[in-house]
């Protein structure tokens, strides 16, 4: 079977789960299986099935099995959006139209070769930055729940940030491409624009006041410069920087003082601070093992108001546990794996250096997200407000998570054909 | 580069697998303890989804507890209706979204929303979740006699205090009201919780919420003798003919301590035995008793009849307080006649604290033989189909006193109804056992008065404990009475209301 046709038959089998979670989404609020779950579903289905067909003209060698857990994710996502709010997942849905969109406009610009962008690197660097100081900038900035993550125009919010870590992704991709040899060597001298880097995910840690988004750049950072130049005292002398910045940021910001205390024991804060991850491992407990089912989980006091805040962001997965139980949260726990899966592959398929770097950054990334925001939740780590992968609700992620969709395609495309042609 | 990126790949996927493991202790070791704190929100709106059980009286069919539909936000909630109000509030307690539960409804909570690990319950329930139904709890059928405890209640007029019945035989609750008491049904209204906490009463602390019954600590007073009596008479120390000279007081640490004094002065009986001794209650026989006997044989009989340990029941057990000598608010056994006043303590006094469940415990022990029997106020638990899933069976609590010692207290008992202080608890045709109690807290007007009863003494089918608080009179004057009224109530020769 071809590429393409296993990928259409993985996105037949994702729509039917969609159309089983959307109905049974229904049937537990409405208590009637109505045709418009079915829409939902076939609407969903419908939007897939144009990105597939996009593939198939523009990267049809590409890794079969990354659109379809895409999908997967996004119709969990907009599932549980659409139960806890349908007002949101109507404009959840909304932006993964936009999202497609712009996944088919990246696979069709960079359909002949993508490894230009590599030349654009610089630029992709300066443009990241640009973006990551948006926030801090005046008029437009905006200020979310203690953090400075938001660029906002009128009632119109973006999060620049989700951007900004793909650019700098490529511009990584191209840079230490360029230098890894020479960075290979160890020379101190060399190590200027690391220093740089490293300053710069520092900068961005303290403006935005956001150890999840400073902990990511750099994990990235140093995941890519370890595949670069196979030093593995880079990634310690790095992660001892990161410790080092990290403990000076806590002892100046209080937020992540806070957020510290209770992550340490969050019961002596459960009505202040601690409230929140307190409900929400409640709620987890609430799924226990076989979950209450879609659409019958608790979120709301008798009176409506959401017991958790920021549970179709941050807190999207204790939301899906409690549904799903253990077994449907360690399978969407499986799924991602699976998408880190296929993303490792691409980077070992991908022939020249560009690719390879290029891949590991978008897959180490993805895999790194995850693990920092449902860390968070199970309090594996302090937690952190950055969103789940396809799944949290939010345009500028979604889009993002889109873009990383196009170039992981797009890299085990050109790896597929040339081994296929060879 | 490939070995890197294997590396990498494999540390992202330890990164995620901890993800599954940290998931795995919050939905499956953790969950359980998770689901029983009091501040979870979730749990607390989550268990309103759920068909709760009704709470019935022992008749089967009238509601202590049941349940209303009412749709919130287009989410179908069953919430709680108390029909018997302030009457049976204390047992069966209160379920509301507002406040953590109370009572019955907080300590069977797991059998009221069906999440009992019982077999038959799990298969139920789950079968439900398949088909997306509406869980349904099982009901709960207590032995609670519901016209006696409006009786009770409606006695006890506003007056603080508890009544307490029970089934000699099985230790089965027939009655427990206290007062005053709240309507359960006021805590999900707005500021009903605070018009609950401003309820006044004729006593020094009202508290509305407490189970006096099985909470309350009051000096026992003279119907502690029984107790010593039993302790003295067991051990084979005396006989009911034993004889004493009541001079009218009892001489402790050169200091007298009279008898119960009336308007007349402290009453003197010179040449008595111990049967004439607790039939008028005399403290100076039962204080040189004490003092022979030494605290040792008196502790280990209050233990017999369950006292130093929280008496068994299905409410919570932070309902609950074990009886006993007290020293700064903790239990406490005297090792030796150095540490307590013996003979305050055979006449009830000293730092005595005690619940009236446990003192209608040493009536309903004495009326069964000397085994006092392990109380019980749920009869049966039943499942949504009408199953019985649990059934209550009676337990002893333990041999406390000899037969020969129970049917001679009870002769002794018998005398205090027909021919002592406790006259005002005859009933025509019944012969009645009984004791009173008068403790004088020092203040006029503010004696607790007691008294514990069962009858008919040949047969004994109920057993009474009666206390009220901050009153002028004696036991034998104003809880006899009421003691008498629920005995009436309960002998099956009487229509079972």
């Amino acid at each position: 079977m071809s590429a393409r046709n296993r990928e259409l038959l993985n996105l037949t089998v994702v729509g039917a789960l969609t159309a089983i979670g959307f109905a049974s989404v229904y049937i537990a609020q409405q208590e009637v299986v109505s045709t418009s779950s079915l829409s939902y579903a076939g609407f969903f289905f419908t939007l897939y099935l144009a990105a597939h067909i996009v593939a198939r003209m523009c990267v049809p060698h590409a890794d079969p099995y990354l659109l379809p857990i895409a999908a997967l994710l996004t119709a969990i996502g907009v599932t549980e959006i659409y139960r806890l709010n349908p007002d949101d997942a109507f404009r959840q849905g909304l932006w993964v139209v936009i999202g497609v969109g712009l996944f088919a406009a990246t696979l069709f610009a960079l359909r002949r070769d993508y490894r230009r962008l590599e030349t654009y690197r610089y630029l992709f660097g300066l443009a990241a930055i640009v973006l990551l100081v948006l926030p801090a900038a005046p008029v437009i900035g905006r200020t979310v729940n203690g953090a400075n993550l938001w660029v906002g125009f009128g009632s119109f919010q973006f999060q620049p940030g989700e951007l900004a870590k793909i650019l700098l992704i490529v511009f990584l991709a191209g840079y230490l491409r360029e230098k890894r040899e020479v960075l290979a060597q160890g020379r101190l001298k060399d190590f200027g624009p690391l220093l740089v880097i490293w300053g710069g995910a520092m900068l961005v840690l303290f403006q935005t006041n956001d150890l999840g988004s400073g902990l990511l750049y750099f994990g990235i950072f140093l995941a890519m410069l370890y595949v670069a130049t196979a030093r593995a005292w880079f990634v310690a002398a790095g992660m001892a920087l990161f410790v080092a910045g990290a403990t000076v940021v806590y002892e100046i910001v209080p937020r992540v003082q806070e957020r510290v205390a209770v992550w340490r024991d969050p019961w002596p804060l459960a009505d202040d601070e601690g409230y929140q991850i307190v409900q929400s491992h409640y709620s987890m407990a609430a799924g226990g093992f076989g979950g209450t089912g879609l659409g019958k989980g608790t979120f709301t006091t008798i009176d409506g108001d959401y017991v958790i805040p920021f549970l179709k962001t941050d807190f999207i997965y204790s939301a899906l546990s409690q549904e799903l139980g253990l077994v449907g949260s360690a399978a969407l726990l499986l799924v991602f794996m699976l998408f880190a899966l296929r993303g490792f592959r691409v980077a070992l398929l991908a022939t020249d250096g560009f690719s390879k770097l290029l891949a590991i950054g978008l897959t180490f990334g993805f895999a790194l997200q995850t693990f920092i925001i449902v860390g968070g939740v199970v309090r594996l780590i302090p937690l952190t407000g950055i969103t789940l992968p396809f799944v949290s609700y939010g345009g500028s992620s979604l889009l993002a998570n889109f873009l990383l969709l196009a170039g992981l395609m797009l890299i085990s495309n050109r790896a597929n054909e040339r081994m296929s042609g060879a | 580069m490939n070995r890197q990126i294997n590396r990498v790949a494999v540390a992202a996927l330890v990164l995620l697998a901890a993800l599954i493991v940290a998931t795995t202790y919050w939905q499956s070791w953790a969950a359980a303890g998770l689901a029983d704190r009091q501040d979870n929100a979730i749990q607390r709106v989550a268990q309103f989804e759920i068909k709760r059980g009704e709470i019935f009286a022992a008749d089967g069919h009238t509601y202590l507890a049941r349940r209303v539909l009412r749709k919130v936000k287009g989410k179908k909630l069953y919430f709680r209706r108390y029909p018997q109000g302030a009457r049976t509030a204390h047992v069966v307690g209160y379920s509301t979204t507002v406040r953590a539960r109370a009572g019955l409804e907080r300590s069977m909570n797991d059998y009221l929303t069906a999440s009992n690990a019982n077999l038959n319950t799990v298969v139920d329930t789950t079968l439900d979740k398949l088909r997306g139904a509406t869980i349904e709890g099982n009901d709960l059928i207590l032995t609670l006699r519901p016209g006696v405890q409006k009786l009770a209640y409606e006695q006890l007029a506003g007056r603080c205090g508890s009544v307490v019945a029970l089934e000699p035989k099985t230790g089965r609750v027939l009655t427990m009201a206290n007062s005053p008491s709240f309507d359960p049904n006021l805590m999900e209204k707005p500021g009903g919780y605070a018009k609950i906490l401003k309820i006044q009463a004729p006593c020094s602390s009202p508290s509305p919420l407490v189970n006096r019954a099985t909470f309350g600590h009051y000096i026992p007073g003279s119907i502690f003798k029984v107790v010593t009596a039993s302790a003295g008479l067991d051990t084979g120390k005396y006989q009911p003919e034993s004889t004493f000279v009541d001079p009218g007081f009892c001489v402790e640490y050169g200091r007298k301590v009279t008898n119960y004094s009336d308007q007349s002065g402290p009453a003197v009986y010179g040449r008595v035995n111990l049967v004439q001794a607790l039939v008028n209650s005399i403290n100076s026989v039962f204080c040189n008793i004490g003092k022979e006997m030494g605290p040792k044989p008196i502790v280990d009989y209050m233990k017999r009849y369950g006292f130093y340990s929280v008496p068994p029941l299905e409410t919570p057990v932070n309902e609950r307080r074990p009886s006993g000598l007290f020293d700064n608010g903790k239990l406490f056994e005297p090792e030796n006649a150095g540490q307590v006043d013996p003979g305050r303590l055979a006449f009830g006094q000293e730092r005595l604290q005690v619940t009236p469940l446990q003192m209608a415990m040493v009536a309903a022990g004495v009326a069964n033989g000397g085994v006092p029997m392990e109380p019980y106020v749920v009869q049966r638990i039943r499942a949504p189909d009408g199953k019985t899933i649990r059934k209550a069976r009676p337990h002893e609590l333990g041999r406390a006193i000899s037969p020969q010692t129970s049917r001679t207290l009870t002769e002794m008992m018998t005398l205090v109804v027909q021919g002592g202080t406790g006259t005002a608890a005859q009933i025509p045709g019944v012969a009645v056992a009984g004791k009173t109690g008068t403790a004088e807290t020092g203040v006029r007007g503010r004696n607790t008065v007691w008294f514990i009863t069962f009858a008919p003494a040949d047969d004994p089918k109920v057993a009474v404990a009666v206390v009220l608080e901050a009153q002028s009179g004696t036991g034998g004057q104003l809880a006899a009475p009421i003691a008498k009224t629920v005995l009436q109530a309960l002998l099956p020769s009487r229509s079972n209301t």
